[in-house]
Order: C-alpha cells, then sequence, then structure tokens
C-alpha cells in the first residue's frame, strides 16, 4: 500500500484521450492535492469531459500517467471508483424508482450493507433537502431537485473525491446558490472537489485553483486571482459609442489602457485604475454614451485565453 | 412486498437493481403470466383444437392438438418475452435513462451489468414458464411428469434469443430497428418453427433453414419432455440442448463486447 497522504489525490503527465484520429485531450499535465478544489475551465469540446472520465477511470487513458489515489485506473479501475463520487453532465437518475430507492440501490453497487445505506441514506436526504420528497417519484422533480439527488446519491459511498461535469449547467439562480452552498459545506468536510465548468462565478466562488482548457489543452494553470493578474488588468473600463463613432476610433485610445479590446458594441479598456482610464477618454475629447467600470474577472482571463468567436 | 434477494457479487447488484425496478408492476405481472397461456390454450387448444385433432391426429405423433401446442407455445413465449427484455431496457439503460452508465460510475463494471441483466431475464423466464407449465398441467395437456424440466428448457430457449438480441439493442441509440426484429424475426419464427403444426407441413426447402433458428430447437425440447417422447431418441435431445446452448454462449459474448465498448465509448 503507497503512501498516499503526501501524494498528490491526482496526478497526470501527458494525460492523452484519442478517438481514432480525434485528440481529445492532448498531452495534459496536472496534479490535484487532497482536500483541493480543483476545476477544469474551457467552451464545449475544449476536452473537460474526457479528462473527467479518465479519472473516473471509466474511459481508458490513450497515452501519458494517470495515477488517481496512487492507483492505476488501466488496472485498478474498480478499486477506484469505490472511492469516487461522481455527478454526470446529465443526470442518471432512475425514473422509475423514488428518491429515496435511488440512493440506496445505488449503495449497493457499492456493496454496502442496508443498514448502514438507510443512516446514510436519511443524512443525504436531509442535506439534499430532499426529506419530505423520500417517496416521491423522481420524474416530476424540479431541475434543481434532480441534480441536488445527484448530488446526494454520489456521496452515498462517502467518497474521498468528488468530480463534478457542469454541476449547474441549466439551473436557475436560486437553484446553483442552493448547490454551491451545498459543494462549499463538502469542501470544508475535506472532500476533493474536481469540476468542469464553462460559468466562470461557479469557478471563482468554488475553485482555489484552475486550468484553462482550449483545444485539447492546457492553456493556463493557478487560482483565479492568479490568473486575473497574470492575463488581465485589476480593473476594465466599459465603453459604449454612438453609432458609427467606434469605427473612427483608431488609435484615438492609444496609450489609455495596458490593452484595449474592440468589440462590436462597446470597447473594453484593460486597466489597474478604471475610473483614470475613462477620464483620459473625456480629456481626448471622446464623449462615449456610457461609461462601466468593473473589477476584472475570470470572465476577461478566459475569453482572453480562448478567444471569442464561437467554435463548435 | 416481497423481500430483495441478499447478494454481494457485482452481478448480483445489478440483478437487484432490476428486481427492485419489477417490485412495482409484479402483481398484474403474474395475472397476466396466468392469463395469457390460459386464453391462448382455450382458443386454439381446446376450440381451434377440436377440429384438427379429428382429422390429423397421426401426423400429431397420435396426441391431441393441445397437447402437441402447449409445449410449444411454452418455447414461444419464452422466446417473445425474452426479446421484449432484451431490446427496451437494455437500450433504456444506456440511452434514456443511462442508469448503465450510472452503475459504470461505480465498482460494477460493465460485464456485470451484461451478465446481470441476463440473469435478470432468465429468472423472469422461469417465473413466466413454471406459470405456464402449472396451466399445461391444470388443462391435462401435459403427458409425461418429464414436463416438468420443460421449465428450464423453456428458460433456454429464451435466452437463445435474449443474449443476441440484448447484443444488438446495446449498439442502438434508438428503439427504430426494434419493431424489425420483431417483425421479420420474432413472428415469423412464432409461426413457423413447429410450434402450431409440424416442420414436416412446410416444403422441403424450408425445413433446413427451420434448423438454424434457437424456437425450433427449444419447441423440440418443451415437446418432447411434455409428451415424454424425449426418452425414444436422447441423442437428438442432446443436439436440441447443444444447439442452444451455443446460441446462449454466442450471444453472451457478443452482449461482453457490445456493452463494454458503449460504456466506455460514453
Amino acid at each position: 500500500m503507497p503512501d498516499t497522504t503526501s501524494m498528490p489525490l491526482i496526478h497526470a503527465r501527458e494525460l492523452t484521450k484519442r478517438f481514432g484520429t480525434f485528440t481529445a485531450v492532448d498531452s495534459i499535465d496536472f496534479d490535484v492535492a487532497r482536500g483541493e478544489s480543483f476545476g477544469f475551465l474551457g467552451p464545449n469540446g475544449a476536452g473537460k469531459t474526457s479528462t473527467m472520465r479518465m479519472i473516473g477511470s471509466v474511459s481508458p487513458i490513450t497515452a501519458g500517467t494517470l495515477r488517481v489515489m496512487g492507483m492505476d485506473p488501466a488496472t485498478e479501475g474498480p478499486l477506484i471508483r469505490a472511492r469516487v463520487g461522481v455527478v454526470p453532465q446529465q443526470d442518471t437518475l432512475d425514473n422509475e424508482l423514488t428518491v429515496r430507492e435511488n440512493l440506496v440501490i445505488y449503495g449497493r453497487y457499492f456493496g454496502l450493507a442496508r443498514a448502514e445505506i438507510g443512516r446514510r441514506a436519511d443524512e443525504l436526504l436531509e442535506f439534499a433537502q430532499l426529506s419530505e420528497r423520500a417517496n416521491d417519484q423522481v420524474e416530476p422533480l424540479s431541475g434543481g431537485m434532480k441534480r441536488r439527488l445527484t448530488i446526494a446519491r454520489s456521496l452515498i459511498n462517502e467518497p474521498e473525491l468528488l468530480l463534478l461535469d457542469e454541476p449547474t449547467t441549466g439551473l436557475d439562480p436560486q437553484a446553483r446558490h442552493l448547490l454551491w452552498d451545498r459543494l462549499y459545506r463538502l469542501k470544508q468536510r475535506g472532500v476533493t472537489l474536481v469540476l468542469t465548468t464553462h460559468y466562470m462565478d461557479e469557478a471563482e466562488q468554488l475553485c482555489d485553483r484552475l486550468v484553462v482548457m482550449d483545444k485539447a489543452r492546457i492553456v493556463a494553470e493557478g487560482s483565479p486571482r492568479e490568473l486575473i493578474e497574470r492575463y488581465s488588468t485589476r480593473e476594465v473600463a466599459e465603453l459604449r459609442f454612438a453609432p458609427g463613432v467606434a469605427e473612427g476610433l483608431d488609435g484615438r485610445l492609444e496609450g489609455i489602457a495596458q490593452r484595449v479590446e474592440h468589440l462590436p458594441d462597446r470597447v473594453l479598456l484593460y486597466a489597474d485604475d478604471g475610473e483614470a482610464a475613462a477620464s483620459a477618454v473625456h480629456q481626448r475629447g471622446l464623449k462615449p454614451e456610457t461609461v462601466l467600470v468593473r473589477r476584472s474577472s475570470l470572465e476577461d482571463v478566459f475569453l482572453r485565453l480562448t478567444g471569442r468567436s464561437l467554435i463548435e | 412486498m416481497i423481500a430483495l434477494p441478499r447478494t454481494n457479487s457485482t452481478v448480483g447488484r445489478v440483478f437487484e437493481h432490476r428486481f427492485l425496478q419489477y417490485r412495482r408492476t409484479f402483481r398484474s405481472s403474474i395475472f397476466s403470466s396466468f392469463l395469457s397461456p390460459a386464453l391462448f390454450l382455450t382458443a386454439m387448444g381446446l376450440g381451434l383444437g377440436s377440429y384438427v385433432s379429428s382429422s390429423a391426429a397421426t401426423s400429431l405423433g397420435g396426441v391431441s392438438y393441445l397437447a402437441f401446442l402447449a409445449p410449444g407455445l411454452l418455447a414461444a413465449t419464452a422466446m417473445q418475452s425474452a426479446s421484449f427484455e432484451a431490446t427496451f431496457p437494455i437500450m433504456g439503460g444506456l440511452v434514456w435513462n443511462k442508469i448503465f452508465h450510472a452503475m459504470y460510475a461505480t465498482p460494477i463494471s460493465p460485464r456485470d451489468i451484461a451478465l446481470g441483466n441476463l440473469a435478470w431475464i432468465a429468472a423472469r423466464l422461469a417465473f413466466i414458464a413454471t406459470v405456464f407449465t402449472a396451466v399445461i398441467v391444470l388443462f391435462g395437456a401435459a403427458a409425461s411428469p418429464l414436463v416438468v424440466l420443460a421449465i428450464p428448457a423453456a428458460v433456454l430457449t429464451g435466452l437463445a434469443f435474449a443474449a443476441p438480441i440484448a447484443a444488438f439493442a446495446a449498439t442502438q441509440r434508438t428503439p427504430d430497428r426494434f419493431s424489425n426484429i420483431f417483425r421479420f424475426g420474432i413472428t415469423p419464427l412464432f409461426l413457423f418453427s413447429g410450434t402450431f403444426f409440424p416442420l414436416t407441413s412446410l416444403p422441403a426447402f424450408l425445413q433446413p433453414l427451420a434448423w438454424l433458428t434457437p424456437l425450433y430447437h427449444g419447441v423440440a425440447l418443451t415437446r418432447g419432455l411434455s409428451l415424454g417422447t424425449i426418452v425414444n431418441d436422447p441423442a437428438f435431445a442432446l443436439v436440441h440442448l447443444v444447439a442452444l446452448l451455443a446460441f446462449i454462449g454466442a450471444g453472451t459474448w457478443a452482449l461482453l463486447v457490445t456493452m463494454e465498448r458503449r460504456l466506455v465509448r460514453g
């Protein structure tokens, strides 16, 4: 038995996944420490889900090295899966069973004893705020409830590592905030969270550290704050000009900010002092219709790294 | 409510899931398992049979049409039930509610999912065949106590269909092609595999084709056991048994391959 306390919970080197000639994950390196909350950010098709499926030991790696809790998914898949919880992108609940039965049968897949499952199921129903719906069918539940049940289900084996693939996609704001709260509690209990998302606010809320993936590769890594410092400025001034004015601005905003980005409907000035940049614009005699100065966000980093054009 | 079976093998846990689903429809299913053979044997065996037996008793081997038909219907019913259980629930678990993917995220392997589902189908068939055989005995249509062994023979007949059909179902993303299985496979076999009339009534060139279908072998076994004629030619019975086992073996191997491929691919 290797000493797993000092080594990373997940260790990947030159990890690669190919489907025929298509490369879904192209030689990526990362480590996730125990107790950490780690995110994969990226546009659709960047390779996030393929990476998650390899970590979850349901999809064999094509090349490179992958260790999960010190074990090799190729030879010890069932042992790894016994200690991991998985929240897939789409709910995979059994609609023919009740809420509670979904938890119970899932516990049975792990070979847990019935009495133990019963105890854990009650706790998890409480945790997921579903106790009152315990004996209802799954089918009529709201999207948020189904998502909470899926998360409760993934915890039935008391996993050390929880894999969440786009946990809040498609939920309304209330449901998302409730889910974030539950995930934050898990993190405080020491559960290692690995999640994929394309919501920047979700990444900023939940992740200690994250990597940005684009076209099967990792293009940046760090904490949300580090990434903003490295790839963006402290603030952003968003300027909106009257129609036609923006086209004639060529060069007139030069030197005002560290970076100027022209979008179809606005101009973004990336500067550490957004107010100063905005007043410099006025001093040059330009009159934007609206000025919004805001803090730089992960979204600015994301768009800078993965581009603004939609690639599908 | 019936208690869940207690087992801790990984295959057993997959079986347990199917059992939990089935508990909801258990009562209605007992009723239909009994009613369907009773209706068929009354209409075809007694009703239609009263015309058949008086004119063609010798070609049926000297038994009543009811006694001839009943074990054939047992095998054909096993085929139909097994084919249904091997199509929609298998594809559904992979495509509709994706519960097989949910299972695969746990220590359960694709192999466990394949074998657990086949085990469930075998259990369903055993139940259906037992009720059916009881109805045969109640109708006085069994000529030998060996009829009890028609139950496992019917289970094997069903599995000879379930395994290869499940292997196919695990490759599908929609149920569109399932109707072809029933239209061009199950229904013709139901009619032309010796269930309703001896194969010797068919044109000579068609008769060897029957050998290639599991139902022909299944009907030969259940009928031989129900009428007791199997003891006259045990070697032939062995050939039928081996044929069924070959279909089950090849089908199971194919299912292990397609299930694994599908779940690993995602």
